[in-house]
Parts: structure tokens; C-alpha cells; sequence
């Protein structure tokens, strides 16, 4: 068995006295699709923005096992003065957001082309000089950024503002610009939200299309459960900020733990 | 519908002369004599009565077809940023006709429209150089004037204690003002909008007290002198000041006072230009594109690995830098430099510059840097009333022109056509690999 891509371990994560999670554990295969589910207000966003570099987790270790090794998200955020949540994303974890956040008033190849930065000659002498590297570069960032748009089936827009979009094609083109940051693993944050059934089926079909054809990680936090259950392979259900359930779909999906927490359950098995 | 328009004007007509005569009351109404007051009351309701009459002037003309056109065509659509198409002309014959004719100007233009033109490029520079904070990077600087000091500064005291000259000043003064701008950067950049503006507020005139009070150093409000400018060691003065040769002697023309503006003019006018070609490309530069969507969004900056402590660092250094590339070219231009030259209002001013030009826009900050340095000149006679009329210009512009006089049009990308045929692609093999 290799190791898995994505390691936490024992996380607790605190606001003052409010514990948002709690003693949290699991982990994320490569190639496979993860999904994070659980009612609302179960600390599953919270615990995304530990992994993701956004929140220092109170206690505990997330461990990415990417490029170089092991590396602990954590020490990533706190290292000084360099450190911030923006080296997590340069070690290989890319999100997308709850509420979108694109930047509406460019077009949306520059979109993908600033998740490029890394990969772009941003010395401002051989910009201002356009040197034979500099276009190179910036010709290979662009041909990159139509990759994933044909990948995303945004390519006809690709020269439009990215505010001006559907809301559907902005949440395609939000994880178009997560992938233009070549990350090991890809975190999406409630895809499906506010999205009509159709557009639901285009998506799944786009996460898909990353797991099997491109062999990418997938994190996902998602209530739409049809989806949930249409494209993971491996399910973590968060309630009160604990694992209550880990395992395949079917195994979640007939877990009384998680029926409970759902549903809720009557008195008489309370009682009982 | 028609039956409807009489009342809505009516009562839109009472609020407009009650509010112009609560306003008027007091500042017009009453008159001080000495320790007390007389009552003129009559003068504050012809006003407001004026007032009104405008109103309802305004809102008849708005009910006329012709009215509608023109709030239409002023009315802002589409959020004033449009996408290029990739087929637009190529303006580079307008570019090259308009720099010939910038080049071309000191030969017909009289002295006194030579000072406001040389006056008109600073604050284009100045206002390119704030243009990259504020417009690109979408960092509130109110204090932007300091670097513009230091710049000035750096000349005048660099002659006296260093003796440095102009054409040393010119390359040092981007290095000294950007290292300004880093040391005031580093412990403000964590903070946001408000924030930022007060404390760079507050920078500013740090930088004017101490120049002010700082008499041994920087001679405080008497200022200090500022050396004419040297070519190859030939001067522009009348007699040789600085170990030269005076341009006309070596010539054996004629002196005129002149030829030192022209020179001034010239270079200043080489500058803008290559600043406008660097800040233009900028613009489809890595670095000016994570400018950009910092001011955007900075979270999804950062969640796309941008770091975004460096990243508007850079964008705070080559602002000031460019500010204080014009703070050389002020100093020389005055001959001479003191505080007075660098209050806020000045920071307003260029502040202005760039919102009236359109955030961003570096079309439309060259425009504005133009009116708002040549209209104060064409309305001398009104030299009293200019604050008043840049400030209606002011409120005007925001009303029917909220993002500035120029639309923003964003650069069009298309793929290479190799690409497009192969269908290469560079990350999809790696990630096939790490499978």
C-alpha cells in the first residue's frame, strides 16, 4: 500500500472556546476522489482552511507526502517572515471557494495565467525587453491556460471578463485556474452550490474527467449527496467537528451513525 | 404618466430649495458687523431660488428625448472594463506622430508654455508612478508625495553635500525613493485600504516635518538650492558654475535662458515615454497581472501561491521610484526646492489624477495629468474659483463617469498555433507521469 497523499492527523482546531474540530483523522489516496461531507456547521470548511493553509490548526499534524518528501502544513504557514498560506499552494494543495473568488475584472485567460506565476519569467527587465525566454514562457503559460479551458469546455469564453460568465462556467473556471497551479492535490469547496441540475452533471463529469484522465487528487466538500455518491471513492463524515464515519460510499451511506446525524433519531432509540 | 411628472417635480423642487436655503441661511443669510450680526436673509432665498431653477432646468431637460440620449451616453454600462478583441488597429503610426510632436514642441512653443508643459510631464510621471499603487495594485496611498521629495531632495542636498549632479541624481533617485518606499512598505503592508491611506497619510508628512524642521541638514523652509542641468560637461548657465564648459561658448552662439528648458523638456519627455512603455507593459507582464488581481482578491491570491507581502512590496517600490524620477526633474526645473512644494495637497492632486483618469488606465492618467496641470492655466482669470471648479469637475466625473475618463480595455490572448494543432499538453504528460 503506498502512502496516502494527504496525512491528518489528531487535528483540533480552536476559536477561543469554541472547539470547531476535534481530534480529526483521515486521509487522502492519490488518484482517488475524497469527499468531506456532513451537516451544516460540522467544521468541514473549517477543516479545509487547515489543510489548505488558511488556518494554523490548533493541534495535530497535516502532512502533504508531495514533491519533496513529507511536509507539514502547519510549520509551512508559520515559518517566518516567507511563511504564509501561499507556500502551502507552491507545495501542491490548490482550493477553490464556497462563495467564488475570481478576479471578475479580468478575462479569463489572465485568470489562469496569474495561477501561472510560478511557471512565468517575472523579472521586470526581461518583461519590459520581451527577451526570447520571457515570450517563450508567457507563450507556454497561455497555450496552457486553453488546455485546461478546452478541459473545462470554456475555451469559447476564454477572451471574455471572468465576472461576466454564468455562475456555472465560473465555478468550471475556478478549478480551471486551481489546476493552472499544477497541484498534487486539488481541494473544492462545495462545487455543486447554487448549481441547477444540469450544470451538477457537467461538473461531476469534470471531476471525473480529472481523477481518470489526468490522475489528480480530489478533495471535496460537498452536500449535493447524488454527486457525492456518483464520483467518490472514499467518504469522511464530519458531525460536531469529529470523524463520525470513514469509508466507501456504501459503507457511509449505511452507517446509523451518519443516518443520525442527518436525520436525527427518534427518543425511543435514544432511550434504548 | 404625464399627470404624474407635475407633483414628483414639485416636491423634488421644494426639497432642493429647502436643503439650498438650510445651506445658505447661515453662510449668506447672516452677515457679521463687528461683534454682532444683521440679518440678510432675502440675499440666501435668491439664492436657493437660483438653485432650484437650476434643478428643475436640469430635471426638464432629463424628461426631453434629447436629455435622455445624452444621460444614456454618459451613464456608465457594462462596469467601464470591456475585453479587447485581438483585431483593434495598430495605433502605432498616432504613437509615432504624437512623439514627434512632443519632440517637436520646444521649437514653436514660447517659454511660458514650455513651464507648463515640463510641469504637465512631471505629473504624468507622477501620476504613472501612483497609478501602479493605487490603479494597479489597489493600495490606497495618500501620502505619495514624500517619495516625490525625496526625489527633489536627493538632488538638492546630493549637490551640496556630494556633489552630485543632475544626470547622478537621475539614476540614483528611482534606487533612493524605491528604498523609501520599502522602508515604509515593510510594516504597513499587512494593513488594508483605510488603514494603508491613513498611515501613508501620515508618511508624507513625516517627510515634509522633517524636511521643514531639519535646519542644519535640509535647510528647512528656506529650502535649498538646485543645480542647472550638464550635458557631456557643457552647461546651461552663463558662466560656468559647476568645472564646465557654458553650452553656448562651446557652440559659439548666442546665450539664451531657454535652452536649459529645452533640455529639461527633452529629457523629461524621453523619460515619460519610456515609463509609459514600461508601465504598458506591465500590464501583460507576470508581475502586473498579480498586481492586478491582487486588487481583485487578494484570498485567491493567495490561495494560487502569490505572495502577496512581495508582491505589492514591489508594486509600492516602483511607484516610488517612478515618484521620485520626477522629484529630480521638479527640482531642476524650479532651481530651487523647499517644503512648501510637497503638502498634501499635492498628494490630492496626483490621487486625482489617477481616479479621474480611470484606475488603472494609463491613457486616461496622461489625459487627466494634462487638464488638471494646463486647465488651472487657461483659468488664471479665475484663480480664485480653481479649487471650487476642480472640485465640481470632481463630483461631475464620479456621477456620470464613476471609473474614469478612459474604459479599460484588457489585452486578448490566443493560443500559438502549434498548440492548437498538437494539442501538447505540458502538464497533462506529468501528471500521466506521477500516476
Amino acid at each position: 500500500m503506498t502512502t496516502p497523499l494527504l496525512d491528518v492527523r489528531n487535528v483540533t482546531m480552536r476559536f477561543g472556546g469554541i472547539v470547531a474540530n476535534r481530534a480529526v483523522s483521515f486521509s487522502v489516496e492519490r488518484g482517488a476522489v475524497t469527499a468531506l461531507i456532513g451537516p451544516n456547521g460540522a467544521g468541514k470548511t473549517t477543516m479545509f482552511n487547515c489543510i489548505t493553509g488558511f488556518y494554523r490548526a490548533s493541534e495535530g499534524q497535516i502532512l502533504l507526502n508531495g514533491r519533496d518528501g513529507p511536509q507539514d502544513i502547519g510549520a509551512l504557514m508559520t515559518r517566518p517572515i516567507t511563511g504564509g498560506s501561499h507556500l502551502v499552494t507552491r507545495a501542491g494543495i490548490a482550493r477553490t471557494f464556497q462563495n467564488i473568488r475570481l478576479f471578475k475584472e479580468m478575462s479569463v485567460v489572465e485568470n489562469l495565467l496569474v495561477a501561472q506565476h510560478r511557471v512565468t519569467a517575472n523579472n521586470i527587465v526581461s518583461g519590459v525587453l520581451r527577451t526570447p525566454a520571457f515570450r517563450r514562457a508567457e507563450r507556454e503559460a497561455v497555450d496552457r491556460a486553453y488546455h485546461w479551458l478546452r478541459q473545462m469546455n470554456l475555451a469559447e469564453d476564454a477572451n471574455r471578463l471572468a465576472g461576466e460568465l454564468p455562475y456555472g462556467r465560473q465555478r468550471r473556471l475556478e478549478i480551471a485556474r486551481a489546476m493552472c497551479t499544477d497541484p498534487k492535490l486539488i481541494c473544492l469547496d462545495e462545487p455543486a452550490a447554487g448549481l441547477n441540475p444540469s450544470e451538477t452533471r457537467e461538473l461531476s463529469e469534470v471531476i471525473q474527467r480529472l481523477c481518470h484522465e489526468h490522475g489528480q487528487t480530489v478533495l471535496v466538500i460537498e452536500h449535493d449527496m447524488g454527486l457525492v455518491m456518483r464520483i467518490s471513492q472514499h467518504v469522511v463524515v464530519l458531525d460536531h467537528g469529529e470523524v463520525i464515519s470513514d469509508g466507501t460510499p456504501e459503507h457511509v451511506a449505511n452507517d446509523p451513525a451518519v443516518v443520525a446525524a442527518y436525520l436525527g433519531v427518534s427518543e425511543e432509540e435514544v432511550n434504548a | 404618466m404625464e399627470t404624474n411628472r407635475l407633483p414628483a417635480l414639485l416636491k423634488q423642487a421644494l426639497l432642493t430649495f429647502t436643503v439650498s436655503l438650510i445651506l445658505f441661511g447661515p453662510i449668506s443669510g447672516l452677515v457679521l458687523e463687528g461683534f454682532s450680526f444683521r440679518n440678510e436673509l432675502t440675499r440666501a432665498v435668491v439664492l436657493a431660488a437660483f438653485v432650484t431653477l437650476g434643478r428643475v432646468a436640469l430635471s426638464l431637460i432629463g424628461m426631453t428625448a434629447f436629455g435622455r440620449k445624452l444621460a444614456g451616453g454618459a451613464a456608465p454600462s457594462g462596469g467601464g472594463v470591456t475585453v479587447m478583441t485581438g483585431e483593434e488597429k495598430s495605433s502605432t503610426a498616432l504613437l509615432a506622430l504624437l512623439f514627434l510632436a512632443g519632440i517637436a514642441l520646444p521649437f514653436f512653443a514660447d517659454k511660458y508654455f514650455l513651464g507648463i508643459a515640463i510641469l504637465a510631464l512631471i505629473y504624468c510621471l507622477l501620476g504613472l508612478g501612483l497609478n501602479i499603487v493605487v490603479g494597479l495594485a489597489g493600495l490606497l496611498d495618500l501620502g505619495f508625495v514624500a517619495f516625490y521629495a525625496v526625489g527633489a531632495y536627493l538632488l538638492a542636498l546630493g549637490y551640496q553635500y556630494l556633489g552630485l549632479g543632475f544626470w547622478s541624481a537621475l539614476v540614483i533617485a528611482p534606487f533612493l525613493a524605491g528604498l523609501f518606499g520599502m522602508i515604509l512598505a515593510f510594516p504597513v503592508l499587512k494593513m488594508h485600504g483605510d488603514y494603508l491611506a491613513i498611515v501613508t497619510l501620515g508618511f508624507g508628512e513625516i517627510i515634509r516635518l522633517v524636511l521643514n524642521n531639519w535646519l542644519e541638514f535640509t535647510g528647512g523652509p528656506n529650502g535649498a538650492p538646485v543645480p542647472a542641468p550638464t550635458l557631456f560637461g557643457l552647461e546651461f548657465t552663463r558662466t560656468a558654475k559647476q568645472g564646465g564648459v557654458p553650452l553656448h561658448d562651446y557652440f559659439g552662439i548666442a546665450y539664451s535662458a531657454d535652452y536649459k528648458f529645452w533640455f529639461i523638456y527633452l529629457v523629461l519627455f524621453l523619460v515619460v515615454c519610456l515609463v509609459i512603455y514600461a508601465v504598458e507593459r506591465l500590464r501583460v507582464m507576470p508581475l502586473g497581472r498579480m498586481w492586478e488581481a491582487l486588487r481583485e482578491d487578494e484570498i485567491a491570491c493567495r490561495s494560487l501561491g502569490v505572495n502577496h507581502v512581495f508582491t505589492k512590496l514591489t508594486a509600492f517600490m516602483l511607484g516610488a521610484s517612478t515618484g521620485g524620477l520626477a522629484g529630480v526633474f521638479f527640482a531642476v526645473h524650479q532651481g530651487f526646492v523647499n517644503p512648501t512644494s510637497f503638502t498634501f495637497f499635492e498628494s490630492a492632486l496626483i490621487l486625482a489624477i489617477v481616479v479621474l483618469g480611470g484606475l488603472g488606465s494609463t491613457v486616461g492618467v496622461i489625459a487627466a495629468a494634462l487638464v488638471l496641470t494646463i486647465l488651472p492655466e487657461l483659468l488664471r482669470d479665475f484663480a480664485e474659483y480653481r479649487v471650487l471648479i476642480f472640485g465640481v469637475l470632481m463630483v461631475v466625473m464620479m456621477i456620470w463617469k464613476p471609473r474614469g475618463l478612459v474604459r479599460i480595455k484588457r489585452p486578448a490572448f490566443f493560443p500559438s498555433t502549434t498548440a492548437e494543432k498538437t494539442g501538447s499538453l505540458p502538464f497533462a504528460a506529468k501528471a500521466e507521469a506521477t500516476r
